[in-house]
């Protein structure tokens, strides 16, 4: 089978892949390139689980094809900390113990940065609806909606 | 799977030709957000993808001579980022915000809404309020038709073999103008419509209803146009009276069907109360100079 030969730029890195046509970016990022952070909870853009931003939006990458990515900057969740430092996002969630099984995790920390990048002093309601697109099946939330709003306080440096 | 080809060719030129000459099964590519969910899901099993994101108008958002055009596959994201646009159309802005989560607008493109047509897609019922058109390209040329005649049902289309669509017109409207979409979801985010209801409508200076247009989206095979229900609103000073015509010819021209989202008799019964909180919020943005 034909392979395309897709170069695109991932957390910074000039990545080069092959992918098959049918292959998903969440599948070229799981199975070919090993960054298994972006995780497949329905593959049909209704979990969140897979978000990734692509040229600076937020998007599912079960939604995007591989060889869409071509030319592309690609950001996921293997790129948030900085090193050793949790981005203030991924240290809140832990503080706040904003996850249990975890699965939805990268997703939401994906999407609630891109939020704060738009808007860095929501309204819980904002948060709400714009996280609405993650759906967590532990948590029920709370915690999740406490530990964005904290973090978007402290990077406001309030 | 079967081996897919993919093409992204960067002009109209190359893009009709490809999907004219192609043998096999072909699908346009957008946004995505609908192809990508009806491959995984097996519906459709394309032998030739054509992806329409590399061909710049149909990615460009402009103000021309007498209105706005937006190209089909601008992204539901890049038309929230566009204030001016924002502010010129609010309720066709309605209608694409409600598409999907962030993420799905990050790629969900209008023409793609349109051209799935289903008949609960949001950004349709206020297009054709708007009055909007679109332009179409295909092997035999150019044609603009209004929004209202591309789906014809569930999934089908009025387009032929080759074609594609390349931008959607807003004409300006008048001074007075205003339009608004709403629709009635169980849940208020990620949801499929139980009743769309669009209408613009514009006022004259002594604030009587001089021109309407109201669009049902879910309530039969294809979004409606409902002329008696606008009908109810001309003439008007858009009163309780006008109101309750009005509800009452939304219901009346809804032949929806039962499903899990909700029964027929129930679909007509909030066509009507949805009909009058959309003329509502239109005549509020029509008195605040907004269109
Ligand atoms: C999780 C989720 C939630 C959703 N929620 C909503 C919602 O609330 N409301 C709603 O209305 N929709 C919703 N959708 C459906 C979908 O996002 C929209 O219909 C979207 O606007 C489709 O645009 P697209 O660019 O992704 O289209 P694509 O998937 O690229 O294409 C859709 C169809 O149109 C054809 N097509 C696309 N562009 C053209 C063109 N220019 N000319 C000819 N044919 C073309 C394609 O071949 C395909 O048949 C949702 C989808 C998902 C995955
Ligand atoms: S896996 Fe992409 S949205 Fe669920
Ligand atoms: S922590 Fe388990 S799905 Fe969110």
């Amino acid at each position: 089978m034909k392979k395309h030969h897709i170069s695109a730029t991932i957390n910074g890195d000039e990545v080069d892949f092959l992918c098959e046509t049918s292959e998903t970016l969440l599948d070229v990022l799981r199975d070919d390139l090993n960054l298994t952070g972006a995780k497949e909870g329905c593959g049909t853009g209704d979990c969140g689980a897979c978000s990734v931003t692509l040229d600076g939006v937020l998007v599912c990458s079960c939604l995007v094809l591989g060889v869409e990515a071509e030319g592309k900057e690609i950001e996921t969740i293997e790129g948030m900390a900085d090193g050793d430092e949790l981005h203030p996002l991924q240290r809140k969630f832990v503080e706040h113990i904003a996850l249990q099984c975890g699965i939805c995790t990268p997703g939401l920390l994906i999407s609630a940065r891109s939020l704060l990048e738009k808007n860095p002093d929501p309204t819980e309601e904002e948060v709400r609806f714009g996280l609405a697109g993650n759906l967590c099946r532990c948590t029920g939330y709370q915690n999740i909606i406490k530990a964005v709003m904290d973090a978007a306080q402290e990077m406001r440096g309030a | 799977m079967t081996e897919m080809r993919y093409e992204a060719p960067t002009t109209l030129d190359d893009a009709v030709a490809l999907l004219a000459d192609s043998k096999g099964s072909t699908t346009v590519l957008a946004g995505g957000t609908d192809v990508l969910v009806q491959i995984h899901m097996d519906l459709i099993e394309p032998d030739l993808i054509v992806d329409i994101k590399n061909i710049k108008e149909l990615t460009a958002i402009k103000k021309e001579k007498g209105g706005y055009r937006f190209g089909a596959a601008v992204s539901g994201v890049e038309l929230m980022d566009h204030e001016d646009f924002c502010q010129t159309w609010p309720g066709v802005m309605d209608g694409v915000k409600l598409i999907g989560s962030i993420q799905v607008k990050g790629r969900a493109s209008v023409g793609g809404n349109v051209c799935n047509a289903s008949p609960a897609a949001d950004s349709v019922p206020a297009l054709i309020a708007a009055g909007a058109t679109a332009t179409i390209v295909g092997p035999k040329g150019k044609r603009e038709i209004p929004v209202e005649e591309i789906a014809t049902g569930p999934g089908q289309t009025s387009l032929k073999d080759g074609e594609l669509v390349v931008s959607f017109f807003l004409p300006n409207s008048p001074a007075g103008s205003g339009g608004a979409y709403q629709r009635f979801t169980p849940r208020t985010e990620m949801d499929i419509a139980v009743v769309g209801v669009g209408i613009n409508l514009t006022l004259g200076d002594d604030g009587v209803c001089s021109a309407a247009k109201v669009a049902l989206g879910a309530v039969a095979e294809k979004v409606l146009v409902v002329e008696e229900a606008a009908a109810a609103l001309v003439g008007t000073q858009v009163d309780e009276a006008a109101l309750d015509n009005l509800a009452a010819a939304a219901s009346a021209a809804c032949r929806p069907i039962d499903d899990k989202r909700g029964t027929k008799e129930y679909r007509i019964k909030v066509a009507g109360v949805l009909a009058r909180r959309v003329a509502l919020i239109a005549l509020e943005r029509a008195q605040g100079g907004q269109k």
